[in-house]
């Protein structure tokens, strides 16, 4: 806890300005149908939820737009989400995704997944989807951990990470390697788009906020499979103080998930 | 009335396409390859999609994300490749779901797969048995609409026979009365309205409408699988009422021992049959009314004996059980043996009338 | 000492969970965690002189916590001599 209160004057924060002044963003994301948020302090979803659900209405798709859940902390946003929604089985949220498209071409369909959705349990739907060109935009929440269970190993856990089944870190030669599922996913044809940004930092956050903006962009105009990796913090899933979430994710995920923009066609 | 002659795949994809059908995915395996040929190629031509699944995991998700936007959707494969999809299946059955699956199955040995579900939890799905190419057409066209009509996953319970016997057959759509509309249907046109829509098999509702959440979900299951089996039962019988005894057997097994019953009661053999429309819901009470006072009730499957066990429980004492049926399989494994044969089938009938014991 | 300063913020105290993660996020360094304790037991930001109405704490908030303003015209407002 950063307690170093500073005797500096304090300016009251109860309620707006009674000076000429305008508001700048908003207080809630949009989209959302309560305020009401039960992820644990310091956790990075529903900052990055906010930078899905502005695009959407930012790019004008709100009233078209449907969402499709895989299975992790972030399933609890299917009820607060007022956008319909297909809650999908534990990985298979891309292939439910593409039934969904398939049969209604003109909705802006997006799946929202975890690392242990996507890059654990449903590794074969994603590739599978982005391979077909598929037109939705999966979005991966990768904060390399099952948080929901309480923080173990996934597919993305990096080396070195400790976890409640690597307690004394993740080490390659009894558990493998992390794999880096937008390098994989850059790789095949169907793909419009792949970029991996993250939620840690104000700067940060702009720069997700416009590579989600990029890929719902490439499905209005149907040029593939879009694809976007957003690295969250997980405190509660990392065992550290929420203050040091930024850093650590920084230090370690962003290490090894390197962010950037890894395809953008033409 | 233009019949053409067509192979059983190929009628099965056009009845499921006069009943509105317009999605359909799969991967290929024998026998169940040609229903998926069919419908890649007929599908475009209606408007409609079919994809080539890299997996059935793959398939059975596209199948979901298709019919939770309200279409027609379906899926299929042989028993094993449904293995790989019961998960979704089963959850397809919480989050009330329609969709048809086709198994076209190597033989009867899928009956308990197909009737008691490998997924998880209390579910249940409508398994309809065609014994014959224009029954398949029919039961197809009833699957999507009872699938509709219970918003739950139906079976259409096929196999090798059905898939590659050619019929003459002019398949027409069939009118089973009106459905409910589908408002459910997902398509992202309530978003942002404050009234946006979910299809989830875990029963927590959107917040602007919160339901009885996970315990209010699955205790509303119970009753919609209860309703189903008191309604939806089918089952055809012959020969019953004055018969000594009676052979229960269903799909293209059951077509084979009607035909059989039919010789023998035409030489005079008091024996009758009971051939199950509806694996599921089982028909206990037909089956039942039809052992009352029989000296012996047989069952005739290709398996190892999964059918005789509704059987004896729906006969529950009434009369003697007897298997009379087996494994019988060509050497590819995929279809039906020696077994498939009026004149065997016939022997073994016979032997049980006789007393003796019936080697399978 | 006069601080100029271009906007402000609200706080819905009851919304925090006392992540802490808004105050080494604000680019001016003028939040930092109060003394007191909300409704259900978390610490929550308090603002001092120099906001400039950037939007950064909204942004990395987790729990929407934040409104941000920006004054028509930026006031000074004083601060004692650090």
């Amino acid at each position: 806890m950063t307690d170093a209160i500073v005797e500096r004057p304090i300016v009251p924060t109860e309620h707006r300005p009674d000076r000429a002044a305008h508001e700048v963003g908003h207080k809630v994301a949009p989209l959302l149908l309560t305020e009401q948020s039960h992820f644990c302090p310091g956790c990075g979803e529903p900052i990055a939820a906010r930078t899905i659900l502005e695009n959407l209405v930012e790019l004008g798709v709100a009233g078209q737009s449907v969402a499709v859940l895989g299975i992790g902390c972030y399933t609890a946003m299917a009820s607060s989400f007022d956008i319909d929604t297909v809650q999908a089985l534990h990985g298979r949220a891309p292939s439910v995704a593409t039934g969904v498209k398939r049969m209604k071409p003109d909705s802006i369909v997006f799946t929202l997944q975890g690392d242990g959705d996507m890059v654990n349990e449903g590794l074969q739907e994603v590739l599978h989807t982005a391979a077909r060109g598929e037109s939705v935009t999966a979005i991966l929440l990768n904060n390399g951990v099952f948080g929901e269970t309480g923080g173990h190993m996934t597919a993305t856990s990096v080396l070195g990470q400790r976890t409640k089944n690597t307690i004394d870190g993740r080490d390659a030669e009894y558990h493998g390697y992390p794999i880096r599922i937008a390098d994989l996913i850059a790789q095949l044809d169907g793909v419009a788009y792949v970029a991996r940004g993250s939620v840690h930092s104000p700067g940060a956050i702009a720069k997700t906020k416009k590579m989600v903006h990029k890929a719902l962009q490439m499905q209005v105009e149907r040029k593939g499979f879009s694809f976007v990796e957003i690295l969250t913090m997980c405190p509660t899933g990392w065992f550290i103080p929420t203050i040091e979430g930024p850093q650590y994710m920084d230090d370690t995920l962003g290490q090894v998930h390197t962010m950037g923009e890894l395809e953008v066609r033409g | 009335m233009t019949r053409r002659l067509m192979e059983g795949s190929e009628a099965i994809v056009e009845a499921a396409i006069a009943a509105g059908c317009r999605f359909f995915t799969g991967y290929p395996m024998t026998p169940f390859t040609e229903v998926l040929e069919h419908f890649s190629k007929r599908l475009p031509e209606v408007g409609g999609v079919c994809i080539n699944a890299e997996s059935e995991l793959e398939a059975i998700g596209m199948t979901w994300g298709a019919a939770a936007t309200g279409a027609r959707a379906a899926t299929g494969s042989v028993g094993q490749g449904l293995s790989l999809m019961q998960e979704s299946i089963a959850e397809m059955a919480l989050a009330r779901v329609p969709i048809v699956v086709f198994n076209m199955s190597r033989g009867q040995s899928d009956y308990f797969q197909a009737t008691r579900g490998g997924g998880h939890g209390d579910y249940r799905t409508i398994v309809l048995a065609p014994m014959d190419v224009s029954e398949a057409v029919e039961l197809t066209q009833l699957a999507f609409h009872l699938a509709d009509r219970w918003r739950n996953p139906v079976l259409v319970y096929g196999d090798f026979l059905i898939a590659h016997t050619s019929e003459a057959i002019d398949v027409q759509p069939i009118d089973f009365g009106p459905l409910p509309d589908k408002d459910w249907g997902i398509d992202g046109s309530t978003s942002g309205t404050g009234r946006s829509r979910m299809i989830t098999s875990i029963g927590i509702g959107k917040a602007h409408s919160p339901t009885s959440g996970i315990i209010g979900h699955f205790e509303g299951i119970a009753p919609h699988l209860a309703a189903m089996q008191a309604a939806e039962a089918r089952v055809e019988t012959g020969f019953v009422d004055d018969a000594d005894h009676i052979v229960v057997a269903f799909g293209t097994a059951g077509k084979f021992v009607r035909y059989v019953v039919g010789k023998m009661r035409a030489d005079g053999v008091r024996v009758g049959y009971v051939r199950p429309i509806t694996l599921w819901p089982f028909p206990e009470d037909a089956v039942a009314r039809a052992s009352e006072g029989k000296r012996a009730v047989m069952v005739f499957e290709n398996s190892a004996g999964q059918l005789i066990d509704d059987v004896k429980i729906s006969v529950l004492g009434r009369a003697p059980v007897i298997p009379i049926g087996g494994i019988s399989t060509d050497a590819s494994g995929f279809g039906v043996g020696d077994m498939y044969d009026a004149e065997v089938i016939r022997g073994r009938i016979e032997a049980v009338l006789a007393g003796q014991e019936v080697t399978s | 000492m006069k601080v100029l300063t271009r906007g402000t913020v609200t706080v819905d105290v009851e919304q925090c969970k006392g992540c802490d993660m808004c105050i080494p996020a604000c680019p001016p360094g003028v939040l930092s965690m109060s003394r007191e304790v909300n409704g259900r037991g978390y610490r929550f930001p308090i603002l001092h002189p120099g906001c400039t109405g950037c939007q950064a704490c909204q942004q990395i908030c987790p729990d929407w916590v934040f409104e941000v303003f920006r004054y028509e015209e930026p006031i000074e407002l004083e601060v004692p001599e650090s």
